[in-house]
């Protein structure tokens, strides 16, 4: 699994000889690899115009592409502000609600992120192909997916170390721009260019998953919550800054604490594991139906309604499985 | 008996299974060919709802069945002549016009006749109306109807405030529609608050009845802790005015002493039978997006039809519970929407009605005794198609809505809700038959089929919900829930809607893992126990001196509990639905496992038809062993009913 940023192909078709060999090095003789670009292939014509582009299919000839187009920047930032805002109207009736809830499309980005990750997922697992995302910069949508990916193919990710790995790997060391994207949160007020919730996207995603399969991932919607907290705010500077060479000029890992180091103490820890966990060494293939994507109601409830029925669910299942 | 007959599967696009369907007095049968699995799909008759004759193509004439259990069996006959005599043999049988067409009158459990007698006698509403504290200084059992003389679709033994003499009752009677007069479905002994039920009384524009206003009059003096009752009636205000014209209509203030009257509008039958109806539809939709979904599910009305019911249980749940005071419910003819409140209600103020057993007598109190007309409703027999309407189905799944909420708080899983519904149409036992106790009785049912409660408890085991403990906080006293803005809580119910698409629902049962780890522990415990005894008695013996052999402990009975079973692999589904983009799908060519991702041009077929199987349709009911698990409790470790499929590319 590769991740890039969109080649600079631009309008008069450049080619660039050191890229093309670098994807050729990737796969074997004879063996096809596949590129999902997650822009629509308007969007990615649209970028050629302006310096941007697509590999053409006559200069990565082992290289098969599939445009997955997924939300970001303004319009998933959209999404969020309005399905906060459609959770805490308290003067929404039963009539409106799903209209509401399908209007912020939110459902839907879960469900394209989920299906485009399985498709990748699919592509290797089943295909045996290498695959390479990119969208534009290469920082939100592709971190998205191989992210989730991982998690769908490799049950390392889905212990409570190997998930934060992957964090580290995937989303903080690749450069997802945290300072940029998640600064005001769903405050509608607040309506900064660069804010969008993709990290909270991939919570999401990976939510469902642990719904679907209650008993593959070591830890628990607790910890999803934890680190939606934490990207937006947060004590530690695990997501401080935008990339590692500002990390390194703000001198992050000599001024603050690790994320990290705080989860995994012993007495801190239990409260993230999950108690249905047993290590499954295979894919798991959630369903992308409507009716399998739910809304995450632990998040986007979690001020509005109580969950001290379910937390004494937990509870009770926490006792069953120590008792055994 | 029709061979090469092809069962599709509506969401997988695996080959479609090929076998020999059957068409018994009971059933449909269809048998896959094959030589090791020879797997079986058996659909009573009686949970056929309808049945679609479609066009005829290449490869045959397809029939599609769906049942009111949503079980959508899609088949594929080669001859048109051999599917019009199936299609046509289906109307018949699903449409049974006698009683002992049904198979209840058929189905042999194999038990005698004591242990039949014995299972219908698991469920006593006397012994119910005791536990409650009746009779007592308030309240009084009333034979007034005991030849169904006074109202034909009450049961004989009704419970009346000990004020409200016959002559108070039968002239009550005659001013409520069916003869339907109030009695008591719940009595709180904490704050003798009751609920009461019954029809709308036919006051036109200015009628009255003294014996009706004394009967409402008794029924506030059986609780001295209030001084006014609650009169609810649950139908829309718009539909209570209009039955006035008719000659009924809704109680007036001014007339009845100290009562406080409320409208909370539930819909009606035919409103509910078309809601129901778009929500189906929208669960055939191939590869809806979200949009679709929401849309359609928004469209049908459904969870806000659930939610309007909750929120009357609720309502009347918090009169008794926290105002003490008395409540009486009617609708138009307090059989359908009175029966889902007034169990509703009932359910959050008493966890007895949250046990299994509890349950069971609930559903016999405030349903069957009360002369729900399970015949009418659910076509049972050949009848008007505009009295069906899915008003026990919406009573179930109120109580799935709140298990959800509360899942310490019911003693039994969504698979006994699943069951019972299940049954109500399968009509494999005698309970929810005909329209009343009296026909019931009439037809000696209990002495020619058996009772489905004793089917229920004997395998009480697989419906148990494992986070249940009769001493936790969730099982105490009543279960109090906001109206607003809960709104959002109610969710769409896969289990139930999508119950036989595998591939939807968590490939992983938590509530079947946490039973076996219960019972384990439970064993292991007792090991202990045995154990520790031993050691005792091997202390003892030794310091007799005694020589004692050592056995080894026999573990063979330790569960080897599976979460996911790493032995079988699930199987992705079709992820590239959702892109219109691309050119249609092309059916799978064989070895789906090993099947190229990539389609292409060549390997195109041009046939419409999606052949696909479902390997895992399981049997649709379960028949003579009774034990076939349903979607709604898996197994551990399911495979996914949809497999991976070839995505199309773009140049």
């Amino acid at each position: 699994l590769l991740r890039s940023s969109q080649p600079l192909t631009g309008p008069n078709r450049k080619r660039c000889r050191e890229d093309e060999r670098l994807l050729g090095e990737v796969l074997d003789e004879g063996h096809r690899g596949f590129v999902i670009d997650t822009r629509s292939a308007q969007a990615a014509k649209q970028a050629r115009m302006i310096g941007g582009g697509t590999e053409p299919k006559s200069s990565y000839p082992q290289w098969r592409r599939l445009h997955r187009p997924l939300e970001r920047g303004r319009p998933l930032q959209e999404s969020f502000v309005k399905l906060v805002e459609a959770c805490n109207d308290p003067s929404l009736s039963m009539d409106r609600w799903l209209s509401r809830l399908e209007s912020c499309r939110w459902l839907s980005h879960v469900k394209a992120a989920l299906s485009t990750a399985c498709l990748a997922a699919q592509c290797m697992d089943r295909e045996e192909s290498s695959v390479l995302v990119h969208g534009a910069e290469g920082t939100d949508t592709t971190l998205l997916v191989t992210a989730l990916v991982q998690v769908i193919l490799d049950p390392s990710c889905r212990t409570l170390l190997g998930f934060q790995e992957l964090l580290e790997r995937e989303w903080i060391e690749a450069g997802h721009p945290f300072h940029l994207r998640c600064a005001r949160s769903a405050s509608p007020q607040a309506r900064l260019k660069q804010e969008a919730p993709l990290f909270l996207l991939f919570l999401d995603c990976v939510w469902q998953l642990s719904r679907q399969f209650p008993f593959s991932l070591e830890f628990g919607e607790h910890l999803l919550l934890t680190l939606f907290d934490n990207a937006y705010a947060s004590a530690y500077g695990t997501f401080l800054c935008n990339n590692e060479k500002e990390r390194c000029l703000c001198k992050v890992k000599e001024s603050t604490h690790s994320l990290w180091a705080w989860l995994n103490q012993p007495e801190e820890k239990k409260k993230y594991l999950n108690p249905l966990y047993s290590p499954n060494p295979l894919v798991i293939w959630p369903s992308v139906e409507p009716q399998s994507i739910q809304l995450w109601q632990g998040l986007f409830f979690r001020w509005i309604c109580s969950s001290r029925y379910l937390d004494e669910a937990w509870a009770e299942i926490q006792q069953l499985v120590e008792s055994n | 008996q029709v061979e090469n007959v092809r069962l599709l599967d509506r969401l997988s696009s695996k080959k479609a299974a090929l076998g020999t369907l059957y068409l018994t007095a009971t059933h449909v049968i269809f048998v896959e060919n094959g030589s090791e699995t020879r797997k079986e799909t058996w659909v009573l008759h009686s949970q056929i709802s309808s049945i679609e004759k479609q066009a005829t193509t290449a490869s045959g004439c397809p029939l599609l069945i769906r049942c009111k259990n949503f079980q959508v069996i899609q088949l594929v006959i080669p001859q048109e002549r051999d599917c019009h005599d199936i299609y046509i043999s289906l109307i018949r049988l699903a449409r049974p016009v006698k009683y002992e067409e049904l198979y209840c009158f058929s189905f042999n459990p194999k038990l005698d006749k004591e242990e039949r007698e014995q299972g219908w006698k698991l469920v006593d509403l006397n012994e119910e109306y005791n536990r409650m504290g009746i009779p007592n200084n308030y309240w009084q059992i009333s034979d007034v109807n005991r030849d169904y003389g006074v109202c034909d679709s009450y049961p004989t033994e009704v419970y009346v405030p000990k004020s409200a003499n016959a002559h108070i009752i039968v002239g009550s009677s005659k001013f409520r529609s069916r003869r339907r007069f109030p009695a008591l479905s719940y009595y709180c002994k904490d704050n003798n608050a009751s609920i009461c039920r019954s029809s709308q009384p036919l006051s036109g524009f200015s009628a009255r009845c003294l014996e009706d206003e004394q009967m409402l009059q008794a029924i506030r003096k059986a609780n001295p802790g209030s001084d006014f009752l609650y009169v609810v009636d649950t139908r829309p205000k718009l539909n209570a005015m209009a039955n006035r014209a008719a000659g009924k209509g809704y109680e007036n203030e001014d007339n009845y002493s100290n009562i406080k009257f409320q409208f909370i509008g539930i819909e009606n039958i035919h409103v509910m039978r078309n809601s129901l109806q778009k929500m189906l539809e929208v669960c055939e939709l191939k590869s809806p997006s979200m949009s679709d979904f929401l849309w359609g599910l928004e469209n049908s009305g459904w969870l806000k039809h659930i939610k309007a019911i909750m929120d009357a249980g609720i309502f009347i749940a918090k009169a008794v519970a926290k105002e003490g005071v008395s409540v009486l419910v009617h609708c138009s003819d307090g059989w359908d929407r009175t029966a889902q409140v007034c169990s509703l209600a009932s359910l959050l103020l008493d966890p007895y009605y949250r046990t299994m057993k509890g349950f069971m007598v609930l559903i016999e109190k405030d349903w069957v005794s009360f002369g729900h007309k399970f015949n009418h409703r659910y076509g049972i027999l050949d009848g008007d198609p505009k009295e069906i309407s899915p008003v026990i189905d919406q009573f179930i799944e109120c109580v799935w809505q709140l298990m959800e909420q509360f899942p310490c708080a019911f003693e039994f899983n969504e698979r006994f809700l699943i069951h019972i519904q299940h049954h109500v149409y399968s009509c494999q036992f005698g309970n929810f038959l005909c329209n009343s106790q009296k026909e019931r009785r009439e037809l000696r049912i209990q002495e020619r089929t058996y009772s489905l409660w004793a089917h229920l408890w004997k395998n009480r085991a697989d419906y148990l919900n494992p986070l249940y403990r009769s001493d936790h906080s969730q099982s105490q006293g009543t279960l109090s829930l906001q109206i607003a803005p809960c709104n959002f809580l109610y969710k769409f119910w896969s289990g139930m809607y999508n119950r036989f698409e595998k591939g939807l629902h968590p490939r992983q049962s938590v509530t079947d893992y946490l039973m076996a780890v219960k019972e384990e522990t439970q064993q292991l415990e007792e090991e202990l126990e045995a154990l520790g005894e031993r050691l005792a008695n091997l202390q003892k013996s030794q310091f007799n001196g005694n020589k004692v052999k050592s056995k080894q402990q026999d573990r063979s009975k330790q569960l080897g509990l599976t979460t996911s079973n790493n032995s079988i692999a699930n199987t992705p589904q079709e992820y590239s639905n959702d892109l219109k983009s691309f050119p249609s799908r092309s059916p799978s060519q064989g070895d789906e496992e090993d099947s190229a991702l990539i389609l292409t041009q060549d390997n195109l077929k041009s046939s419409d038809l999606d052949l696909s199987a479902n390997s895992d349709q399981e049997s649709g009911v379960e028949d003579l062993s009774c034990r076939s698990p349903s979607g709604g409790g898996c197994l551990p470790s399911e495979d996914s009913g949809k497999d991976s499929d070839e995505a199309v590319f773009l140049a």
